[in-house]
């Protein structure tokens, strides 16, 4: 590259020698170099516009084009985005043995309101107080009005209500789905089911917890997505629970008992195929649970049947009878002197009413002699009763599977006395629930294996541990059945299906220690058919008096008997049983002919 | 004076002069673009005007008003001169900058977070709105005066100023016109010969203020988190303006049938692409960004022509801001960029945003006037141009 001056030394020195001004070429010479870099100025600032145009028409062509592919798009409905995981409401439904639904789920609609995209929130809040009376037009309009974002209404709406809310038509008002609980047969097992309630919420779901009974005890296996369509079945049988409950109502109206409860159970396989506490609730509309201070089990959420623990009286007398057949210290023609009253330190023991001075073994039972029981539990001692007794499952809660089994404790006393022993084999100084017995009569019925009570459907008997031989409960199924053809339970007879049963009519504690006089529990624990059990039938009564006659009337025999016969009568057709025809007795027979 | 001698008339007469002269494609397009602004103010405005209790076309009538002042505007400042309308522009510069540095102290921020405004009762004046054009002139001054032999060195001082406005802006909080500002100075940096090394850095330097204007402005950082979460959400402007847009399709959904000027509080200004592409459909925001591309695009091409660096430098300065500005606005809108509260000028409602555009487009058209570019010198010497 050839460098050029940036003076014109070549001009201006000749023209100094010649003497002339050199200044007109300096300028000369200044104006051309200025032009010529604003020639290569301009010729680069023209590459430089060119970019520039080149960036300014891409830029807008994006713009147009990105407006074009905008405006091209289908709009949708703005949705909001979810965040977070889904909550799971698929819950998996429970059904009786065969297959009947006893809880379900239904879908309905939370409601909810989002105050920005109101349109007119003032008319909006007061359409939707002439919706539902009960929310407050003042709070409402405040909440709408404000700077609030969001806005629960209602939890659950129904499908009419929904479509009210829908004809108000105002976009900032917005209905989330809400899969509820549903059980449609109302108030029918209340208490086996329990109830739901929502856990978790979000805008577009909620998850339903079980909060008691089967839907508390099998929570995960029911909220775990993958079983849903495999119902869980239960091994409650829709029509028997049915009838039980009427007829169980009717009693305790009749008896005037301020509640009752009621245990169907199978023998051989451990089923519940009933279970009914009164009173009782609409799992779909659950009460509020009691408070504190106040004694729960007046609350109709206490289920009697499991958490209820009474002292069950002259029902326990046949464990003491079946123990001491089994250990062989007596059989049913034994004769035991009950000679009264038995004094045992200050305490005496009495019978009811005066039977004689001894009786049989057989007697004994079916007269409900609480002297006789108490001697033959001396015979025994109080750590094989303990023993026995604990291997019918009376000192642990039972293993029924409610949420609320493990409250259902047994109360017994601490010093497992002598004493103790003789009033515990009458029935008093243990506190157990008509499940336990239940359960513990289950043993006697089936020939003297233990079963434990179950709420689910099972395929085959169950074998527990052997607890008694199986003469020693054959011979104490003989004296049940005694019990009702001679002895405390008469009324217990229901015509072709040989009920064997014993009455227990308990004095019920006082809070404050002591009995009271008028206030028992009345059970009846049967069996039947008498000649091959197959079920056992538990009914108590909390503070029954049968009012018919002169005095009023307390016992088992005048309160729980009947009303466990009208149910056995009830509920035999449908599970099946066939009355047997028994031969008429040969006393009765009179020849006409001659 | 000489006996038959005509009176020297100091050269061609003005109008006829700037009739023949100026860009007339320009102008009309500008001219459209007002027109296009008071056609959406009268679908836009109502809404604002209900809030404020005034009649229904209160605004459309002040747009018109400011429209008219912003036209008598333009036209008076693309009839002068380069050097007067440099010589007036310093001088407006000069006012509008002390009137930004007094903002601090009488300054009101009608309640929008930001002091911006003077309050002057019937109407309100932003001084930045006037320092853009005014600065973009002093800096093409000092740009070409620094191109000059023994010049200045105008580069050091048009930059210094350059930061001081931008920090002054920034300070506001303003980062939108602060953005412009340096965008106008870079441009004309770049075009009076940055070297390329620079422009990397300065890139580099964009980059990491709004890095640190991201991580200290609250009010930058939610705009921008918005914009880079891949959902739309309904209920912000972006998601109505998103809305609007695919509501209005190709033909629109008919005149005054528009949803969004209610939902929207900018819609009026910052969204008003949006109330257009609603209402008239992607055909009239077609025809909108042709006539920004078709200004900025036609101005840039005339300036190439041009030997006067400081014309030269002024001109791409006013064209490009004007140009970006527009073309911000309507990105946002389609959300090819962050939201970011910028006008559209001309089409969006404002005083001061109107007559300062007026007066910048002016100027634009003063710079770009057909003028003897020294053809003959460029045949001579054997460029044939």
């Amino acid at each position: 590259m050839i460098r050029t001056p940036l003076r014109p030394l070549a001009r201006i020195l000749p023209a100094r020698e010649r003497g002339e001004n050199t200044e007109e070429i300096e300028r000369e010479n200044l104006r051309r170099r200025h032009a010529e870099m604003q020639d290569r100025a301009r010729s680069r600032a023209e590459g430089r516009l060119l970019v520039l145009g080149a960036f300014f028409t891409v830029a807008f062509a994006v713009v147009g084009v990105r407006m074009g592919m905008l405006a091209t798009t289908v709009p949708v409905e703005p949705m909001a985005s979810a965040g977070g995981s889904v909550i799971a409401a698929q819950r998996a439904d429970i059904t009786d043995r065969d297959g009947r639904i006893l809880a379900t789920n239904f879908e309905t609609n939370s409601l909810y309101a989002q105050p920005p995209m109101l349109v007119d929130p003032v008319e909006s809040a007061k359409s939707l107080v002439k919706i539902f009376p009960d929310l407050n037009e003042e709070r409402l309009i405040r909440d709408f009005t404000g700077k609030r974002k969001f806005v629960w209404i209602k939890k659950r709406i129904s499908p009419e209500q929904k479509q009210a809310v829908h004809d108000i038509g105002d976009p900032g008002l917005l209905f989330g789905g809400r899969e509820m609980r549903l059980y449609p047969n109302g108030k029918l097992a209340a208490h086996v089911l329990g109830g739901a309630r929502f856990g978790e919420e979000d805008v577009n779901a909620a998850q339903l917890i079980g909060v008691a009974g089967v839907e508390k005890q099998f929570d995960g296996y029911l909220a775990d997505p993958a079983n849903a369509g495999k119902p869980l079945t239960l091994a409650l049988d829709l029509s028997v629970q049915a009838a039980a409950e009427r007829v169980l109502y009717g009693g305790m109206r009749l008896m005037n008992a301020k509640g009752a409860t009621s245990i169907l159970m199978d023998v051989h396989t451990g089923e519940i195929i009933s279970m009914v506490s009164l009173p009782d609730f609409d799992p779909n509309d659950r009460p509020a649970p009691p408070t504190s201070g106040f004694d729960p089990s007046v609350s109709p959420l206490f289920n009697r049947a499991v958490q209820g623990v009474y002292e069950l009286g002259s029902t326990f007398k046949i464990f003491a009878v079946a123990q001491a057949m089994d250990l062989g210290l007596v059989s049913p023609e034994t004769v035991i002197d009950i000679r009264g009253p038995l004094r045992w330190g200050k305490f005496r023991i009495s019978d009811f009413h005066y039977y004689g001075k001894e009786m049989t073994v057989t007697r004994i039972i079916e007269k409900s002699s609480n002297i006789g029981t108490a001697r033959i539990a001396q015979m025994i001692g109080a750590e094989r009763q303990r023993d026995f007794l604990g291997a019918l499952g009376f000192l642990e809660p039972t293993p029924v599977e409610v949420g609320e089994a493990n409250s259902g404790k047994p109360l017994m006393p601490k010093n497992w006395s002598e004493l103790s022993a003789m009033t515990i084999s009458y029935g008093h100084g243990l506190s157990a629930s008509p499940l336990h017995l239940a359960a513990a009569y289950a043993a006697i019925a089936n020939g003297g294996h233990y079963v434990s009570p179950t709420l689910l459907k099972q395929s085959g008997p169950q074998y527990g541990p052997r607890v008694m031989s199986a003469k020693a409960a054959a011979n104490s199924q003989m004296m049940l059945r005694g019990v009702v053809t001679d002895g405390s339970a008469s009324m217990g007879e229901v015509p072709g299906y040989q009920v064997a049963g014993k009455t227990g009519t308990a004095d019920k504690p006082k809070p404050q220690g002591g009995y009271y006089e008028d206030k028992v529990i009345a059970t009846f624990a049967s069996m039947f058919p008498a000649s091959d059990p197959k079920y056992v039938l538990v009914v108590t009564l909390d503070e029954p008096v049968e009012t018919s006659g002169t005095e009023a009337r307390r016992t088992a025999g005048w309160t729980a008997v009947p009303v466990a016969a009208e149910m056995i009568g009830r509920i035999a057709p449908l599970l099946g049983l066939r009355p047997v025809i028994e031969p008429a007795r040969l006393a009765e027979v009179r020849l006409t002919s001659n | 004076m000489v006996y038959g001698a005509v009176p020297d008339r100091g050269g061609e007469p003005i109008l006829p002069k700037w009739w023949r002269t100026v860009d007339k494609w320009s102008m009309v397009c500008v001219l459209l673009l007002f027109a296009i602004g008071l056609l959406l103010g009268l679908a836009s405005s109502p809404p604002l005007a209900a809030r404020n209790d005034f009649a229904p076309f209160h605004y459309v009538q002040r747009q018109a008003a400011f429209g008219g002042m912003a036209i008598v505007a333009m036209l008076l400042t693309s009839m002068m001169s380069p050097i007067m309308v440099r010589r007036l522009a310093i001088l407006g510069f000069l006012g509008a900058f002390v009137a930004l540095a007094m903002l601090p102290f009488l300054g009101t921020d009608f309640g929008k977070g930001a002091v911006r405004w003077y309050s002057l009762g019937f109407a309100s004046f932003q001084p930045s709105e006037f320092l853009k054009p005014g600065f973009m002139v002093v800096a093409a001054w000092l740009l070409a005066a620094s191109q000059e032999i023994n010049g200045p060195p105008g580069k050091t001082w048009s930059f210094a100023l350059c930061v001081a406005i931008v920090l002054m802006l920034a300070f506001q909080p303003d980062f939108g016109q602060a953005s412009l500002v340096l965008f106008g100075w870079g441009v004309m940096y770049f075009v009076a010969g940055a070297p390329m090394l620079l422009l990397v850095l300065m890139a580099g330097l964009v980059v990491l203020g709004g890095t640190f204007a991201y991580s200290t402005s609250e009010h930058f950082a939610r705009r921008i988190d918005g914009f880079l979460t891949p959902d739309v959400d309904p209920t912000t402007q972006l998601g109505y303006a998103t809305d609007a847009i695919m509501g209005g399709g190709l033909f629109g959904v008919g005149v005054g049938e528009g949803q969004v000027k209610w939902s929207l509080p900018d819609a009026h200004t910052d969204f008003i692409v949006a109330v257009a592409a609603e209402e008239y459909g992607l055909v009239l925001v077609l025809v909108i960004i042709a006539l920004y591309a078709s200004v900025t695009v036609r101005s840039l091409l005339r300036l190439m022509r041009e030997r006067d660096p400081f014309i030269r430098l002024a001109g791409t300065g006013l064209a490009c801001t004007f140009g970006v500005q527009a073309m911000i606005n309507m990105g946002v809108a389609v959300r090819l960029l962050p939201a970011k509260g910028m006008t559209l000028p001309f089409v969006s409602y404002g005083g001061s945003s109107l007559i300062a555009g007026g007066i910048a487009v002016g100027m634009l058209l003063a710079f770009t006037r057909s003028r003897p570019q020294g053809e003959i010198a460029d045949l001579l010497r054997g460029r044939n141009r």
